[in-house]
């Protein structure tokens, strides 16, 4: 019990790893269930940004220099192209099946 | 305990609490107002991490420009006269069972790997200078792929959703 109560009080990159596996489990579940293509992807958004805590925690605690901050920045670049993409295909998707549920959209063309 | 473990597990607590309500919530508006949340806690604990510049560009990006597409989507998807921001979830068990299964052996690794911590962390001054040197001498490849995957990317947007004139 003592070592628990220390290990909340003093934290370190575990804390940070721990927080990014628990955000990467909840994505995942979201991209499994969700049937909304909308969801699907704010389930991937949830991922990138654990995938993102790791990369900036490990910069700061174990190689201490600036590497991670970087591809940081390019898993956001890479993201907000993404999200463009997104809106673009869900729109087109809508007008030709009326519906966004991923299930349903099971053709290529008419 | 003092204020700054206090103001960690604050974002901590923040940014999994709003994770949890948007992959659980039913209701799609909300989710996408919870992401909001859940990206503002991110871009906290990244202050934490001593990171500032991404910490900053977390907040544009993410809250200022991807959660506008998202909720641009949701409300141009969701029928306009029956509002139906409902939305189900399939498969439930099975789901939880594989994200259980691999966010615990996430964690378990990250629990039992000897990460060589530095004892003596290093004072870190500001960010952006340094990032911006790494961006244009280490990385400068990636920078400009990055950039013409931007440019690429805006055109195609575009060019998808773009209504098609018949005939």
């Amino acid at each position: 019990m003592e070592e628990v109560v220390k290990f909340l009080q003093h934290p370190g990159l575990t804390h940070y790893l721990i927080l990014s596996g628990l955000l990467f489990s909840l994505g995942l579940f979201a991209v499994l269930t969700r049937r909304n293509a909308i969801m699907v992807l704010m389930g991937v958004e949830l991922i990138l940004n654990a995938a993102n805590i790791n990369f900036v925690a490990f910069s700061r605690y174990v190689s201490t220099s600036i590497d991670g901050h970087v591809v940081a920045i390019f898993v956001i670049i890479l993201a907000a192209a993404e999200a463009a993409i997104m809106l673009a295909i869900v729109l087109n998707i809508y007008q030709n099946f009326n519906t966004v549920n991923v299930d349903d959209i099971n053709q290529l063309k008419d | 305990m003092d204020l700054y473990t206090i103001i960690l597990y604050f974002f901590a607590v923040v940014t999994l609490g709003s994770a949890c309500i948007v992959v659980f919530s039913r209701n799609i508006v909300r989710a996408a107002f919870a992401l909001l949340f859940a990206f503002f806690g991110v871009a906290g604990i990244y202050i934490f991490l001593l990171a500032d510049f991404i910490a900053i560009t977390q907040l544009l990006i993410y809250v200022g420009g991807i959660m506008v597409l998202m909720l641009f989507s949701v409300m141009l998807t969701s029928h306009q006269i029956n509002v139906d921001a409902k939305t189900g979830t399939i498969q439930t068990l099975p789901a939880i069972l594989i994200a259980a299964c691999v966010g615990g052996g996430v964690i378990w690794v990250f629990w039992i790997t000897d990460w060589k911590e530095k004892s003596d962390l290093p004072v870190i001054d500001t960010t952006a200078a340094k990032i911006g040197e790494l961006l244009l001498t280490n990385y400068l490849l990636p920078f400009e792929i990055a950039s013409v995957v931007l440019l690429v990317a805006l055109v195609g947007a575009a060019m998808i959703a773009r209504r098609e004139k018949k005939g």
